[in-house]
């Protein structure tokens, strides 16, 4: 995914990576569509049970593919069928990880066609054991960056990243707000001015104008809560037209 | 490391514990940490949480004898009675200590996760001596079959949330609680209510609740001539008061005793996950999904457990016993009848495991935390038995 992404960015691509929770009903169809609108690299959220880094929309959107016996397993075997011809990372809560064990899991990430993964609730102080296992397995782990961190830590994480560097657009867990905090350009500013990792923006992105504003600084965003509720709403189609929509606010 | 000495510098007791958050919450784990090492070791703040426990929460809490159960049990029955605490329960040890570490770290407003309501209440109750604002999440099950506590907590000035997502108990009230945290962080301490979480949480809680242990030992000593008991019994839901009475013992021949519902038994069925911040015994299903827990009291329903005690069940030092509802249904009969002592239900999950225990500790002093009292449960067993 990196290779790609940097390569995407030096040619002066704003990179966007759409968030779709695994399991939820059309979530298939809902990649190819927003991977023939333009997403540059598909984020397939892992359903856990206790997901404390989102808020109302995404937890929803868990918990209905929860209930519905969604499990990592067969969103794994599902993803295999997917072949829409860019990369795919997967956003999962650690004990997902852990219960599975490291090696199993990259495994798993591997066979399926993913690419990356995203923990985020796995610090950098917690990452060895995940990362070893990952990097053995060629799977890249993108690494979180927070606007509380002192600027000595940020060095640090960019080294760690592999595919991008996720920095987090406001203090707060996932979903829709009325405006881009003026957190998310700062912190992404912060970022690019010490690493050549690509640098995505994502939590609290809610819109097409807000993604504009965030690639002011930013290499790329990622929309979560505001593709999932229109996949909830709309179903595929129109994540979609959705897709499209922010591709041509950061095409410019 | 010696047991029950610090966690190492990723704070961790073996293989447990850690420090498990969003990247948001990393600085401000480590900036607690750094502040309540301070704290700790400050005489200045020692004596002022001190004189909080003794002037305002009514420490040290006494010992009593049951003289009828220990006669008709065939044991010696000491009671450590933090339910005599202000408050009604062990809870507020932990809640001055935070709320007083707090307000020295600048925040301004604490939010809490419970269970029960008792350390809902006791924040609550800490925030308000303290001018601070305050904010408890409880799960909505929990709010319904606990309303008493609810209205509490609103007299004292703290805004109650419910919690409708995922199992809608305490374990649901951590994820809010946190995530709440995760938005507020600058402002906002986290007022965590047991002896879990991300480190320094495991750590700090239980040497917030020490006193428990430091004194029931002394007295326990003066009663039995210098001698300790030979069981230390306490129940474990996160298990902070299990854990507050146990480091007064860990060092002496007593075994240590934490009893679980059968529904909650995170050490007795779990396997070690990581939520909540904490690697530790949890109760999950094939797939890592964290399972609900089901008991008849509220503060015990939680699926995980504090990773201290995962660490002193895998070195074999404390045994974590289930018991059943119809177990503490009768236990929290039987302390009423026998001693005039309404205990906390959490608390008869202990009583219930020394009554049926009994026949194998004739003659043996067994030393209970009688970590709360049963207030606030009477509504419920009301309905259970049938008025």
């Amino acid at each position: 995914m990196e290779t790609e992404f940097r390569a995407k960015r030096d040619a002066g691509r704003k990179l966007l990576v759409p968030y779709i929770t695994g399991g939820l009903t059309g979530w298939q169809q809902a990649i190819r569509a927003a991977a023939d609108a333009g997403a540059d690299a598909i984020e397939i959220g892992i359903p856990f049970s206790d997901p404390v880094m989102d808020g109302p929309i995404i937890q929803e959107a868990s918990q209905r593919a929860l209930d519905a016996g969604v499990t990592p397993v067969s969103i794994f075997e599902e993803a295999r069928e997917l072949e829409v011809g860019i990369p795919l990372a997967v956003m999962c809560y650690y004990n997902t990880v852990h219960h599975a064990g490291h090696e199993r899991f990259a495994y798993q990430l591997l066979s399926a066609g993913i690419s990356a993964a995203i923990v985020p609730d796995l610090p950098l102080e917690e990452s060895g054991l995940w990362c070893t296992a990952a990097d053995a397995a060629g799977i890249e782990t993108v690494m979180l960056a927070a606007p509380t961190a002192p600027d000595d830590r940020l060095p640090r994480i960019a080294a760690r990243a592999r595919g991008f560097v996720y920095s987090v657009g406001l203090l707060g867990v996932t979903g829709e707000r009325a405006s881009l905090a003026e957190s998310a350009t700062a912190l992404a500013r912060r970022l690019k001015a010490i690493t050549d990792v690509p640098v995505l923006v994502g939590v609290g992105v809610s819109n097409a104008e807000q993604a504009r504003q965030a690639c002011v600084v930013a290499d790329g965003v990622i929309q979560g809560a505001s593709v999932v509720r229109r996949l909830m709403d709309g179903g595929p189609e129109a994540v979609g037209e959705y897709v499209s929509e922010v591709r041509a606010a950061i095409s410019y | 490391m010696s047991i029950m000495a610090e966690p190492s510098a990723e704070g961790r007791f073996g293989e447990f514990g850690g420090r498990f958050v969003p990247e948001t919450l990393v600085p401000a784990c480590q900036e607690l940490e750094a502040s309540f090492r301070e704290a700790w070791a400050d005489p200045v703040f020692r004596a002022e949480l001190h004189h909080l426990l003794q002037e305002y929460a009514g420490r040290p809490s006494i010992i009593t004898e049951c003289h009828n159960l220990g006669r008709s049990l065939g044991i010696r029955l000491i009671l450590k009675r933090e339910d005599l605490n202000h408050t009604g329960s062990h809870k507020i040890n932990n809640v001055l200590g935070q709320a007083l570490l707090a307000k020295r770290m600048g925040k301004t407003r604490l939010v809490a996760e419970t269970g029960a309501g008792q350390h809902g209440v006791a924040s609550a109750t800490a925030a308000a001596l303290l001018g601070m604002s305050c904010k408890v999440y409880m799960g909505a099950v929990d709010v319904e079959r606990q309303a008493l506590n609810v209205f509490r907590m609103k007299l004292l000035g703290a805004e109650v949330e419910a919690v409708h997502s995922g199992s809608r108990t305490l374990k649901d009230a951590v994820n809010e609680a946190m995530r709440d945290w995760v938005a507020t962080v600058g402002e906002t301490h986290y007022c965590l209510g047991s002896v879990m979480g991300p480190h320094p949480y495991p750590w700090m809680v239980r040497e917030f609740h020490r006193v428990i242990g430091d004194e029931a030992r002394a007295q326990c000593r003066d009663l039995l001539g210098g001698a300790d008991p030979d069981f230390i019994v306490a129940c474990v839901g996160g298990g902070s008061n299990a854990m507050g009475i146990f480091s007064g013992f860990v060092d002496t021949e007593a075994r240590l005793i934490g009893v679980e519902p059968a529904g909650g038994a995170a050490v007795g069925r779990g396997v070690p996950g990581v939520v909540h911040g904490m690697r530790s015994y949890l109760m999950q299903d094939e797939y890592g999904q964290v399972q609900e827990a089901h008991s008849i009291s509220a503060g015990l329903d939680y699926p995980g457990v504090g990773p201290e005690h995962s660490y002193l069940a895998s070195i074999g030092r404390a045994e974590y016993p289930t018991v059943t509802d119809a177990e503490v249904i009768d236990a929290f009969q039987l302390m009423a009848r026998s001693e005039g002592i309404i205990p906390a239900l959490e608390c008869a999950h202990a009583m219930a495991w020394i009554s049926r225990e009994a026949p194998t500790m004739q003659g043996k002093v067994v030393l209970m935390n009688l970590s709360g009292r049963g207030d606030k449960d009477v509504a419920q067993m009301m309905e259970i038995l049938g008025g």
